[in-house]
């Protein structure tokens, strides 16, 4: 590939790309992210690439392998187009008839399809209920493209937003244009994008720097990473429009090392870029110079704030600095410096392309365009969905995600990681919208949405936060670092068994503390669990300190492990799956555990065959049912 | 692996033996051998022209360094958001009695070395175990027992 030294290359390049390739020819586009090579989709994909040869199919088919189609719960996943036949749970087995059956003759393997809960078959990807609802504008492109190949982005309109801008519009109008759109930041806050490049653009200096947050530390949540993996060019082209925007010559991205997938296909894509001529001096011969340098974080959530990160791209520990002076002001080296996250930078080639009009009629008053979260925990179809702002939480959790699992019934949706709160079930008509999730506690986040049935402990959960943030809390400020650790060592206590009546007044009070005293949003928002939990499920901590029950048979102290005697069928599988020999009988008679030697490691409740049901957890006052017989 | 000090001059080198590039470098140096050996640290430092302190202060503050050696198999537990509530505290029990080791702990024979990890993005699955990049979704004892007699 030559330097490409005008835009008018650039459009040449593309009309190139498009004569080259029939839309009408068969493609076949497999998911190849993160959750689906859990399932091994690597296989699948090889034998595949075999299976095309073998038959002679090579000039009949494209193979296309990609990022994250966002239905990982049925993973291996693949569309096949120009139909857009949707293919789930794909084992390398399948591969011989997808090619002898659709590819040969058009014909559909129906044992491939999606069949909803009613048993209706469906064949058409775009018609399930999970895709149906969604308004996949960032999202929806990871399926057409090879993350590693930069002309799948080129033919779908890539690099024309940053063209346009650079060719046609000045710093000041593609300001305007952002500022305009309302775009918020997707990273957490919801501050406006537009209005932060504005602080940076007019700080003092010459010297400025543009940066990427893809520290995505939210322990609950892979979107970013899977935008990064999926589609990297489109944040990439996003960052280059803020450069131009604000007048900086140099970004900076900050990436998670767990995310090697992600690293290499950015680290590809920047590459091309640059053999391209789309970084480097002269970009597109406009006189725009800019430079990109990756910068892998090793590790620490409180690092993802922004003035540790840019601490932490200077190489030094990631902690927090007060800032009275802003980082748009002061941020790496002391220059001025832009921090954007990775989902708002993907946001801003489609404001430029679509036009404002087009991105602020998506969402609500206050928050405008789409959002992407990674919709999880126990939910029907677990997976990253891309709703327009102002869907009501109930129609993402039940009509996107299908509902709950095993019939089970709702208790919670948490949103905002550890920053955020739980949503009791009667408050499911609120819309995503980054205003009312804050007003009932909670926030946006960055995405994470983990759906709790009757099954979780809410104090459990709330502890669980408490863990993660007393781990990640960088300890430079006494609010937090003490803050967090006497409210984790109460509802320790209050789990095991150990409440105290009294403890949950001193919890909010630590809270509120906490809330106003910290240095950073860390520590300012880390009762977010606890008080949004003491508030919509008060009566459950109450059970853990005055009756010490815990009605989700979760926290392990407080339970104990029972065979039922009326349903215990005597199969024998429970005693052979304990690995501390707790459980005694003899075939065909009911099983009895050694309450002594039990470890309550759930493993005798896993395996117990759905039919007898026979393991049961009981806790605080409650028996065994007596039985009916 | 052992380690050579040539190996980490290269590394160093690759990065101009840039001071600000010291977490890259100790990344890339802990991805070749696994942990971060005082005397790899010690050169490091003296190569940087940086007093070990601040890479004492950096090493023990990011989770990843691991200034022990790391086991020959690594096994990871997802304690993710999605993948507690779907009980990966039981599977980090299990997985902990299984391989005799506690979460962050390395065999003394440096064959495991057991790690809680966020969200690996296959929540699906969840909760996860993965032992040498094989995923395997909410093992049982036995299940795991299995994994340990088979490793090498
Ligand atoms: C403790 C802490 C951790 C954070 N982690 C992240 C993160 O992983 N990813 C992210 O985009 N923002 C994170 N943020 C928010 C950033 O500080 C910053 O607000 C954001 O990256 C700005 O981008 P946005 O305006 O586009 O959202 C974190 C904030 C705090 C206080
Ligand atoms: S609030 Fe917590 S994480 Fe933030 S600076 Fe203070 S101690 Fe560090
Ligand atoms: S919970 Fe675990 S230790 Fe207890 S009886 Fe069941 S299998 Fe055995
Ligand atoms: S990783 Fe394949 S659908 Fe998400
Ligand atoms: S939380 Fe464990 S894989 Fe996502």
């Amino acid at each position: 590939m030559s330097k490409l030294t005008s835009v008018s290359a650039l459009d040449e390049l593309r009309k190139d790309i498009l004569s080259r390739r029939d839309p009408k020819k068969t493609k076949l586009s497999v998911c190849s992210g993160t959750g689906c090579r859990a399932y091994d989709s690597e296989k699948v994909i090889d034998s595949l690439k075999s299976g095309i040869k073998q038959h002679g199919l090579d000039d009949k088919v494209d193979l296309v392998t990609t990022g994250c189609h966002g239905f990982c719960e049925l993973g291996p996943v693949m569309v096949i187009y120009p139909d857009g036949i949707g293919y789930f749970k794909i084992k390398p087995d399948d591969v011989d008839d997808i090619i002898t059956e659709t590819l040969s003759q058009g014909k559909v393997v129906d044992r491939l399809l999606y069949v909803d809960p009613e048993g209706n078959v469906i064949t058409k990807e775009h018609d399930i209920p999970f895709y149906k609802y969604q308004n996949r504008a960032v999202f929806g492109s990871n399926q057409s493209i090879d993350p590693k190949n930069i002309e799948d982005y080129l033919a779908i309109d890539g690099y024309q937003a940053l063209a346009t801008c650079l060719s046609s519009l000045s710093p000041e109008e593609v300001l305007e244009t952002v500022k305009k759109a309302n775009l918020r930041g997707r990273g957490g806050g919801g501050f406006p994008a537009g209005q932060k490049w504005e602080a940076t653009r007019n700080a003092p200096g010459d010297v400025k720097y543009v940066i990427v947050n893809a520290d995505e530390g939210d322990p609950g949540a892979y979107m970013d990473r899977s935008i990064l993996e999926g589609n990297p060019h489109s944040v990439l082209e996003g960052l280059l429009i803020g450069a131009y925007a604000i007048g900086c010559q140099k970004g900076f991205i900050y990436i998670r090392q767990e995310y090697p997938l992600a690293v290499e296909h950015l680290d590809r894509a920047i590459e091309q870029m640059r053999e391209l001529g789309l970084l480097g001096e002269n970009i597109l011969g406009t006189g725009f110079n800019f430079e990109i340098s990756v910068h892998r974080g090793a590790g620490a959530f409180v690092s993802g704030e922004s003035s540790a990160l840019m601490s932490s791209i200077e190489g030094k520990v990631g902690e927090p600095r007060p800032k009275y002076i802003r980082t748009s002001i002061s941020g790496v080296h002391g220059r001025p410096s832009d921090l954007n996250n990775v989902e708002t930078w993907a946001n801003v080639p489609l404001i430029i392309n679509k036009g404002v009009d087009w991105f602020t009629s998506i969402g609500t008053e206050g928050s405008k365009g789409t959002k992407i979260f990674s919709l999880v925990g126990k939910v029907n179809n677990t997976g990253l969905v891309e709703v327009p702002m102002g869907m009501k939480l109930h129609d993402i959790i039940f009509k996107i995600g299908g509902g709950l699992r095993d019939g089970k019934k709702f208790k919670a949706v948490q949103t905002g990681g550890p920053s955020g709160g739980v949503i009791p079930e009667d408050m499911l008509d609120l819309p995503v919208d980054f205003d009312a999730l804050n007003k009932v506690g909670s926030m946006m986040g960055s995405g994470g949405m983990i759906v709790m049935d009757e099954d979780t402990c809410m104090v459990d959960v709330a502890k669980y936060f408490l863990e993660f943030l007393a781990d990640e809390s960088c300890g430079k400020c006494v609010p937090c670092r003490e803050g967090i650790t006497q409210m984790l060592h109460i509802l320790k206590m209050i789990c095991a068994g150990e409440g105290q009546p009294g403890d949950l007044e001193l919890l909010e009070e630590i809270a509120a503390m906490t809330k106003a005293c910290s240095l950073c949003a860390l520590g300012q928002s880390a009762p977010n669990p606890v008080l949004s939990s003491l508030k919509y499920f008060h009566a459950e901590y109450e059970a853990h300190v005055n009756d010490k029950c815990c009605p989700a048979h979760v926290c392990k102290e407080l339970i104990t492990y029972h065979i039922d005697p009326a349903k215990c069928k005597g199969c024998g599988k429970c005693l052979r799956n304990c690995a501390v020999g707790a459980i005694s009988g003899t075939k065909k008679e009911p099983h009895v555990i050694d309450l002594d030697k039990c470890t309550k490691c759930d493993t005798c409740f896993m395996v117990c065959p759905p039919k007898f049901s026979a393991v049961t957890k009981l806790s605080g006052n409650e028996t065994l049912p007596v039985s009916e017989s | 692996m052992s380690y050579s000090l040539a190996k980490v001059d290269r590394i160093i080198d690759h990065y101009g033996a840039d001071a600000e590039a010291l977490i890259q470098i100790l990344l890339d140096i802990q991805h070749e051998f696994r942990w971060l050996s005082r005397e790899t640290l010690l050169h490091t430092a003296d190569r940087l022209g940086l007093p070990m302190n601040q890479l004492y202060n950096v090493t023990t503050f990011y989770k990843h360094f691991s200034l022990v050696p790391q086991g020959r198999h690594a096994v990871s537990v997802c304690v993710g958001t999605a993948c507690h509530v779907r009980g990966a505290t039981r599977l980090l029990d299990r997985v902990a009695q299984g391989f005799k080791l506690s979460p962050d702990e390395t065999s003394a024979d440096e064959k495991f070395s057991l790690k809680t990890v966020s969200c690996l993005g296959c929540c699906a699955l969840g909760p996860v175990m993965v032992v040498d990049g094989k995923y395997m979704s909410n093992p049982t004892s036995n299940e795991i027992a299995e994994i340990v007699e088979e490793c090498e």
